[in-house]
């Protein structure tokens, strides 16, 4: 259902235009000549991919990025945007994807951070102005809350109410539903409505079709840089998607029945528990098995314990308490040496992190098993280099032996770690985010290979963000919540909606 | 990019470090004016009039020997990602140890002496850097607060030493007893002080360069300081690389004390070291990490260090212009390396901390492989 | 008890430079640089501070040059290391290396000749003889009274309750939230290394121009890297850090007056000079785990 916000005007200048916007990273070209006008009161989506550009483009508004060419206008003016100060200045506010708060402080510092005139700093005034700011917007926080112990949700709604508590007039959102579960995005959108309906005018940057659909006037598609199109927020999801995409997609699917447990457990996750250095419980009591042939998915909305599990399958974190086997080995609280011994393979969500960017392609390839590559008490440069070239033609990999991953593409950096994995033939994969920020092609051919793998016979935990991923390629799906299994189904029996609530925490399977 | 191409490049490492000496030599060269001498006369006396005789070119390399030791334990480390500070300290226990092995080593063979004293030296200088290296390791203590209060302790050790037990009963000054004959460093060439620590020097750069270049150890080190995750995420220990890579600096660091004793001062004196340790970090970084540029910051800062005694007597400038040149070549230098980094870097590339290209390219053209940045954070 | 006394009064003495370099430093991480070069610049602070005051007579305009020395190297380690985006522990290490060079170098040019130099240094404040065996405690010199009276408490005040502190607050856990709410990151980290710089150099000032009332070569003799260590040690707290100063300085001042008890002077003064380093490593061995760094620490802050 389309949002038609009264006090929507078509007359006078635009909020916000943006004329021929251009932006270059080395040889990437991430916006080009984008053309771009956001009316008063309206909510104007900007759709598209992974890396189609939006996140850059509205960087450039906010001042945290400088655009190579190109004109920004504010209420017809022209202005010159150098920094977020000149873009708060213009009454532009921004809630970025990683939300900007300063998370050891309180609610009320990072409202007031950076906009106390003078000297002196009074806490029980700033106290006042957040509850103040509160009320104002209809936004509920409470001023002597710290941050980091915020729920994703209420962090989004403080980052909010800074923006607004600064007289913003345009108000841009980088993806805000990626963090929230289904009942809090209905929240959000109404607030939306009601901030639209008092003049403001809203940039909603998303991929999902469905929301586009619920919430804008319209949308503005972008696809690998280029503005393909503005066009109304009831355009069909089909003729949206192919502006996004330029061709129709179904994705990779499992193919063939889901597998019934049955199958013999490869992997045996039992009342798993991970805590922080202080004793708060991240993963309190998980119990998991995962079948040779058998994809497991994994659904929650980020921080909800999925992170810590897998840093503690892949032998990256030490669990309070609960075992972790492998056939008949034990490996919790065991390095990654001795995880990999076992034969799990791991594909992590963060991938730079878990290369060596700086070293060539071949070095990271063989990185985990140097000492097969030894001649004398040297590397055997000769060999690494043939392994590197296997791998290289068996995967796809768009790069040489010699290149430095920290110049490859994120499609080819997950490669790089796929045939890493894969080379070693391993009994289990771990595998988190799989197909986070990459381009269609890469995200096919990851699916691909993940399937090829549970055909010969690999038990694969998969971990993902993306239910639409989890629901194509997972034999089983388990939801966490708050560190929890709160639900287990077998996948034709999951829906959307089930699983949003259970996401959520409620419907708790019994 | 083909070699000829990478060394023209505005950014390349030759380029850039020629550039950083230039602009160290405008910048210094108002303290020269203002103790009253002609910049273009005192550079001259720096540089190029060491090299106009045999005998101070020969000091040149004498001067260099200290800072090869320290340079290339502090590249090491550096390299692995541990910010070992101490070298100086480290040097001044292997010193120690020489001195003790060279009082007791009367009626040992030469050949026995003296690689007794390397390791005495090595040993030493490990010793010295095990504590902090553990409470990094296990506790993940700062290295770098642990490593430099340590240089002062070893400095009042040596003190100590030379005040006490170690005082030379003969002369009665604060320095140690001469060391015997046997465990002298020979003498390279007549007619001048270079000696043979000049050349266990080079076999521990060529060692080094070796092991870091060729080796699975080696790569296990450079992964380790390029990214201790991606490093330990590949199943490295992390921990033990660290711990190796400290107590190998040590150790070499330490060798390095033993070669001043062993090959100049005959005995332990209490101006031993005037910051060899904290100029081989000037060397290291000069070097960008690598070891056959660690020896041509190593000459180059002998050459510094002749220099400025000589234009000391010359021209009548305190030869402690050559540590104000020091310092202010490492600032600059370090600027230079962050600028480049700032102007070549592409956005996954400047994750990733962008790259150096080694003097290795010019030198030994066979270590093309990737140098970690030693701009990179840490 | 006079002992104590005079132990006590000595502490408070003996912490004075390393309370106004673990506060200079505090603020600098704070902003989250980390400044290796705080041993060179209290350095250059006592010999500039000490030329300064032997030039003019004034122990006053001495202060005032150690002063501005303090802000120009802060100046300069904040032109490198924020500017520039240099790496901060051979940034530091070079400031230290050319600020002592530069020293010695003014040093040996000025004062030549052989007998030291000297100047009258800033005089003791006497206590009223009122106070009686307590006297001693109270008698100290102006720049420690300052120290612990008005730098400790308005260090505090000025980072926790103005927006100045909590922009190097800010600007020191999450540079680019700092950046999205509109602080001038740049800014905020150049006025916190000047501001350490200035402190710092105070701190070395102090022994020339109240403690010795002369410069010796070595005059620092690493408490420079000491006031590192006592800054982990306050986890970045300014009141913790002071803490810190005062327990090297007890234990700095208790191992001078152990020397001439009988028994004690067999023990070679170095070692007892080595102790209270020893000590602080010790004191971070037992206390310095897990510690929770300023989360930009060592970071330098880029937009793309």
């Amino acid at each position: 259902m389309a949002g038609q916000a009264p006090g929507h005007e078509v007359n006078g200048p635009p909020a916000l235009e943006l004329r021929g916007v251009t932006k270059r990273f080395g040889d990437l070209l991430a916006n080009d000549g984008v053309d771009f006008d956001v009316r008063r009161g309206e909510v104007h989506a900007l759709l598209g991919e992974n890396g189609a550009g939006k996140t850059t483009l509205m960087r450039i508004v906010y001042g945290l990025s400088g655009p190579d060419a190109g004109e920004i206008r504010v209420a017809g003016r022209p202005v010159a945007i150098h920094s977020p100060r000149d873009a708060i200045a213009a009454g532009i506010g921004m809630v970025t994807q990683h939300f900007a708060l300063v998370r050891p402080m309180t609610v009320a510092e990072n409202l007031v951070l950076g906009r106390v005139p003078g000297l002196r700093l009074h806490p029980a005034e700033a106290r006042r102005r957040a509850l103040e700011a509160s009320e104002r917007f209809g936004i509920g926080a409470a001023p002597d809350a710290v941050v980091g112990r915020l729920s994703v949700g209420q962090q989004q709604r403080v980052e909010i109410l800074k923006a607004l508590a600064r007289d913003c007039r345009i108000l841009i959102l980088d993806e805000p539903t990626a963090v929230l579960v289904p009942h809090e995005v209905a929240a959000l959108f109404e607030t939306l409505r009601h901030l639209v309906a008092e003049g403001l005018s809203v940039v909603f940057i998303t991929h999902k079709l469905g929301e586009v659909r619920a919430i804008s006037d319209r949308v503005s598609v972008l696809r690998r840089g280029r503005l393909v199109g503005t066009v109304a927020g009831t355009t069909p999801e089909p003729e949206l998607a192919r502006m996004m995409v330029g061709r129709p997609t179904f994705g990779v699917m499992r193919e063939g029945a889901a597998r019934a447990r049955g199958g013999e457990s490869v992997l045996r996750i039992d009342r798993l528990r991970v805590e922080t250095s202080a004793g708060r419980p991240l993963v309190r009591d998980v119990t998991l098995e995962v079948g040779a042939g058998e994809i497991v998915g994994v659904a929650g909305v980020s921080g909800n314990g999925q992170t810590e599990l897998v840093e503690v399958l892949s032998g990256m974190r030490r669990p309070a308490a609960g075992s972790v086997r492998v056939g008949d080995v034990e490996l919790a609280g065991r390095r990654p040496a001795a995880v990999m011994a076992a034969g799990v393979g791991r594909i992590p969500e963060d991938r730079h992190a878990s290369l060596v960017g700086e070293l060539s392609v071949a070095y990271n390839l063989v990185l985990e098993r140097l000492d097969d590559f030894r001649r004398g008490g040297a590397l055997d440069e000769g060999r690494i280099r043939a392994e590197a070239e296997a791998l290289i033609a068996r995967f796809s990999i768009r790069a040489r032996p010699g290149d430095r991953v920290a110049t490859l593409s994120g499609g080819n950096v997950q490669k790089v770690l796929l045939a890493r994995v894969l080379s070693r033939e391993p009994r289990v994969l771990v595998v988190s985010q799989p197909t986070r920020g990459l381009d269609v092609g890469a995200t096919e051919y990851v699916r691909r290979e993940l399937l090829a793998r549970r055909a010969a016979g690999t038990a694969i935990l998969l971990v993902s963000e993306d239910l639409d991923e989890i629901l194509a390629l997972s034999d089983r799906v388990v939801v966490m919540y708050e560190g929890e299994i709160v639900g287990e189904m077998a996948a034709p029996e999951a829906d959307l909606e089930r699983l949003g609530l259970l996401m959520a925490g409620r419907g708790r399977a019994a | 990019m083909s070699l000829s191409r990478r060394l023209l490049s505005p950014w390349s490492t030759p380029v850039l470090a020629t550039g950083a000496i230039v602009i160290t030599f405008a910048l210094t060269a108002g303290p020269i004016l203002v103790a009253g001498a002609n910049p273009v006369a005192a550079y001259f006396e720096f540089l190029v009039s060491p090299l106009t005789s045999r005998f101070t070119a020969l000091e040149v390399l004498v001067a260099a020997t200290p800072i090869l030791f320290t340079g290339c334990a502090v590249a090491v480390a550096f390299k692995a990602g541990y910010w070992n500070i101490g070298a100086e300290g480290q040097l001044l226990l292997g010193a120690v140890a020489a001195a003790g092995i060279g009082q007791a080593a009367g009626g040992l063979p030469q050949l026995v002496v003296l690689p007794l004293m390397i390791a005495g030296g090595a040993l030493a200088g490990a010793g010295w850097a095990l504590v902090p290296a553990v409470l990094r390791v296990r506790f993940e203590i700062d290295e770098v607060v642990t490593t430099l209060l340590l240089n002062p302790v070893a400095l009042l050790f040596v003190t100590g030493l030379l005040h006490g037990p170690w005082r030379d009963p003969v002369s009665g000054f604060p320095e140690s007893p001469r060391i015997v004959a046997v465990a002298e460093l020979p003498q390279l060439l007549d007619r001048s002080r270079l000696h043979l620590g000049f050349l266990v020097a080079l076999a521990l750069v060529g060692l080094a360069w070796y092991a870091l270049a060729r080796t699975p150890a080696g790569l296990r080190l450079r992964a380790t300081g390029l990214s201790p995750h991606g490093a330990r995420f590949a199943g490295i220990d992390v921990g033990r690389t660290l711990l190796g890579a400290a107590l190998v600096s040590g150790a070499i660091a330490g060798i390095g004390g033993m070669s001043e004793v062993a090959g100049i001062q005959y005995r332990l004196t209490g101006g031993l070291s005037p910051g060899f340790g904290y100029t081989g970090i000037v060397v290291a970084m000069l070097g960008g990490l690598s070891m056959p540029g660690v020896i041509l910051a190593a000459v180059f800062l002998g050459d510094l260090t002749v220099g400025a005694s000589s234009a000391g007597r010359a021209l009548g400038i305190p030869s402690q212009l050559g540590a104000v040149v020091q310092g202010t070549l490492l600032l600059v230098t370090v600027g230079l390396l962050a600028l480049r980094r700032y102007r070549l870097a592409r956005p996954a590339e400047a994750a990733a901390g962008g790259a150096t290209d080694a003097l290795a390219a010019v030198a030994l053209a066979g270590d093309v492989a990737d140098e970690p940045d030693p701009e990179a954070g840490s | 008890m006079s002992f104590l006394v005079d132990l006590l009064a000595a502490t408070l003495r003996n912490a004075t430079p390393l309370v106004y370099g673990t506060v200079g430093e505090t603020y600098t991480e704070r902003a989250g640089v980390l400044n290796l070069g705080i041993e060179g610049t209290m350095y250059a602070g006592a010999f500039f501070g000490f030329a300064v005051a032997f030039a003019t007579g004034s122990p006053l305009l001495g202060l005032g040059a150690a002063v501005l020395v303090g802000l120009l190297a802060g100046g300069i380690m904040a032109l490198l290391t924020v500017t520039l985006g240099a790496n901060q522990h051979v940034s530091g290490i070079g400031l230290t290396i050319g600020l002592i060079g530069a020293s010695e170098f003014v040093n040996r040019l000025v004062f030549t000749g052989q007998e030291a130099k000297r100047i009258t240094p800033f005089p003791t404040l006497e206590a009223p003889a009122a106070l009686g065996p307590l006297a001693p405690l109270f008698s100290q010199y102006a720049l420690t009274w300052v120290a612990f009276l008005v730098v400790v408490p308005l260090a505090w005040w000025l980072l926790h309750r103005t927006t100045f502190g909590l922009e190097v607050r800010a600007v020191g856990e999450d540079p680019e939230a700092a950046d999205a709410a509109g602080i001038d990151v740049f800014r905020t980290r150049y006025l916190a290394l000047m501001l350490g710089g200035a402190l710092m150099a105070v701190g070395g000032a102090f022994f020339t121009l109240a403690l010795l009332g002369t410069f010796t070569l070595d005059i620092i003799a690493g408490r420079g890297w000491v006031c590192i260590a006592l800054v982990i040690f306050g986890r970045w707290r300014i009141f913790r850090g002071v803490l810190g100063a005062l327990l090297f300085a007890a234990v700095f001042s208790l191992q001078f007056r152990l020397r001439i008890l009988p028994g004690w002077d067999s023990i070679p003064f170095e070692l007892l000079l080595a102790l209270p380093y020893l000590v602080v490593i010790l004191a971070l061995a037992i206390s310095g785990r897990n510690v929770a760094y300023p989360g930009a620490y060592l970071k330098p802050y880029r937009r793309t």
